[in-house]
């Protein structure tokens, strides 16, 4: 089922609530990578990551969550997620974590993809509306510009090669 | 804090959608006294609406529930047919919002029974903790865990392809539906449908296998006499997605039937208690001490005369041969009604997705315009109900929801203070007695998520009393 290394296949899932200001940063990256149409990648939105995901996943090489920060680094943070050997997978199925969704599917199939977690800094959560602050737009911005390159390169000078600017920071977490 | 009586908290209730907390009251001979099912977040939906135009009602309420948005989508659009005045939907509007909902009992029931339930059912109440999760059911039978998220995906893919979006979609819209399914949209769905109803059967199989198999252990294991409630079609069929209200006593004797649930204020009422953020409803005419009732799978199993697909039929009629006709009390047979209903909504799929009126374009349709209306639709927890007001500037007044779990507030606590009072004693608390407090909340699936709603209630508080009523300590909640 899964495809072979030269078709290398990369899913953006941007996850946050739309309906909360900035907490639409994750859907919001997911809809500007769409527009881009890169060869090998799509983006799909969701509000929340469910344990269906996994079946998504399990047939991919790269899987970029893309989420909303509340007090992370700006503009924004890459890391690269380590499949947990045992954790906890979440209190709900309708809320699993990206690592939490990592370790169900390899658990189910066997294995899992490469995957990185993207915290894109935002400021205004405590009200309704679709709108981006402004700030967080700016932060969009330069999480587009920083990993349009990546995706297109599919993810393999990732690690070998952390960003030049220093707040863009690289790093592993499970 | 008397020296002679001791608290116990499970919090929070694990493999239950939402969070909840059990307190557990001793007496000093070490024995349980009184046992409650606490609701710990809060919601007040019901005032958010206010003041919305009533289009927007049917997304607005798909935030008040991550996992049975659908339910609360539909409930609404029902509400909403009857505000505009549509009184009955063009067939492909309603074949859609069926569609869509059977997808939605499908892929809920499926999660529940392969992902949360399974394990106290593979496993044992006893087994390993670690081994008594999705986790375990993934290294022991990897066939099953992989089935539930397939089914699952199975479902939301259905959802998304008629609402637009797995979760909080657009399609029912006040009079009808927003989309109809292209034959290129259905295609992929008909050619799964037949491994979905194969891996259907075969959960049916072990629901029934187990609750048969354990049936001396489970008949006395939170479970009790009770009222049912659920719609019904006018012919008596089980139906999910619309019907009339019908209410059966413990022995199946009718306590009110064929009633228009537009009316369903005067024949069900709702009591506060000052311990949680719960309304207790209970049907009017018997009073709160013995009008409360059960909703959900078990309840519909028993109020229907017949379901309408033949393999869910069947399986029914096994079912109710367990009790010789008469309904089933036994609250952990709740699975097995769940995954009979699982059946058939497998079935109404595969009967819908090659309907041609799926791809029809006469997707709305109004009337004249009224200042009230109740929507309600059978979700995959139980009857669900929606009821609003709407000024002439089109805007909600009043918004009254009774979500499945609220329905189920009485019998859960029941239910947990039997498993608490037999299971639970002296002072060694192991981990397989209180799981079997969660079991038998697990039998229920609540969501606790969505079921407190009652802007203007108290703040969460425990309370500490003595066996004799005397409060003896308050905490509350912040």
């Amino acid at each position: 089922m899964r495809k072979k290394k030269k078709d290398i296949t990369i899913l953006v899932i941007g996850y946050g609530n739309v309906a909360r200001l900035d907490d639409g940063l994750g859907p919001a990256f997911a809809a500007r990578i769409q527009t881009l149409k890169l060869t090998d990648v799509t983006a799909d939105s969701k509000s929340q990551l469910t344990v269906e995901d996994a079946v998504t996943i399990a047939q991919l090489d790269y899987v970029l969550f893309a989420d909303a920060s509340v007090n992370g680094p700006e503009p924004f943070e890459l890391k690269a997620l380590k499949v947990p050997h045992r954790g906890r997978l979440g209190f709900s199925t309708h809320n699993l974590s990206p690592a939490a969704l990592l370790g169900l599917t390899r658990e189910l199939f066997g294995s899992a993809p490469k995957a990185y977690l993207l915290q894109i800094r935002g400021h205004v959560f405590n009200d309704f509306g679709d709108k981006l602050s402004k700030r967080a737009r700016a932060n969009l911005d330069a999480a587009v510009e920083h990993l349009t390159p990546l995706l297109q390169t599919g993810f393999r000078h990732c690690l070998d090669h952390p960003p030049k600017n220093a707040s863009p920071s690289l790093s592993e977490s499970s | 804090m008397s020296a002679t009586t001791r608290k116990i908290t499970i919090e929070p209730v694990t493999r239950v959608e939402g969070h909840g907390k059990v307190t557990i009251l001793l007496d000093e001979h070490g024995q349980v006294s009184q046992a409650r099912l606490h609701i710990v977040e809060f919601r007040g939906f019901e005032r958010f609406i206010q003041g919305r135009p009533y289009w927007e009602v049917p997304v607005l309420v798909q935030r008040l529930c991550g996992i049975c948005p659908v339910s609360h989508h539909l409930a609404a659009a029902k509400a909403m047919d009857g505000i505009v005045g549509a009184d009955t939907l063009t067939p492909t509007a309603e074949k859609i919002r069926r569609l869509m909902h059977y997808a939605q009992i499908f892929q809920s029931h499926a999660l529940h029974f392969f992902h949360l339930a399974s394990p106290d059912l593979l496993f044992g109440f006893d087994a390993d903790p670690a081994v008594r999760n999705v986790r375990g059911v993934a290294k022991k039978h990897p066939e099953l865990a992989v089935q539930g998220v397939m089914m699952r995906k199975f479902g939301q893919e259905i959802i998304k392809a008629t609402s637009g979006k797995k979760i909080h979609g657009t399609g029912a819209i006040p009079g009808g539906v927003n989309k109809s399914l292209s034959i290129e949209e259905r295609d992929p769905f008909l050619n799964d449908v037949d491994q979905m109803l194969a891996w259907c059967r075969s959960a049916l199989q072990i629901a029934k296998d187990y609750t048969v198999k354990h049936l001396g252990e489970l008949a006395d294991f939170g479970s009790v006499d009770s009222n049912h409630v659920s719609l019904v079609r006018g012919d008596g069929a089980m139906d999910l997605y619309h019907g009339n209200l019908r209410a059966i006593g413990p022995d199946g004797q009718k306590i009110f039937d064929h009633v228009n649930y537009q009316k369903y204020f005067d024949y069900i009422s709702e009591e506060v208690k000052p311990w949680s953020y719960m309304k207790f409803p209970f049907i009017s005419a018997l009073g709160p001490e013995t009008g409360w009732y059960r909703v959900g799978p078990l309840a519909r199993l028993n109020t229907c005369d017949f379901i309408g697909t033949p393999e869910a039929e069947a399986a029914r009629q096994e079912f109710k041969a367990l009790t010789r006709g008469k309904p089933n009390n036994i609250t952990m047979a709740y699975h097995w009604a769940r995954m009979i209903e699982l059946l058939h909504a497998c079935e109404k799929i595969k009967e819908l997705l090659n309907d041609p009126d799926l791809q029809g374009t006469d997707r709305v349709t109004t009337g004249e315009r009224r200042g009230e209306s109740v929507g309600l639709i059978e979700a995959p927890r139980g009857t669900l109900f929606h009821h609003y007001r709407v000024d002439k500037n089109d805007q909600v007044t009043m918004a009254n929801l009774i979500v499945s779990t609220t329905h189920n507030n009485t019998p859960m606590n029941l239910a947990v203070t039997d498993v608490a009072k037999k299971f639970i004693s002296g002072t060694t608390i192991t981990e397989g007695l209180l799981n079997r407090v969660e079991v038998v909340i697990r039998a229920y699936d609540p969501c606790l998520s969505c079921a407190t709603h009652a802007l203007g209630q108290m703040p969460l508080v425990v309370e500490l009393m003595t066996p004799c009523g005397q409060l003896i300590d308050r905490k509350f909640s912040t």
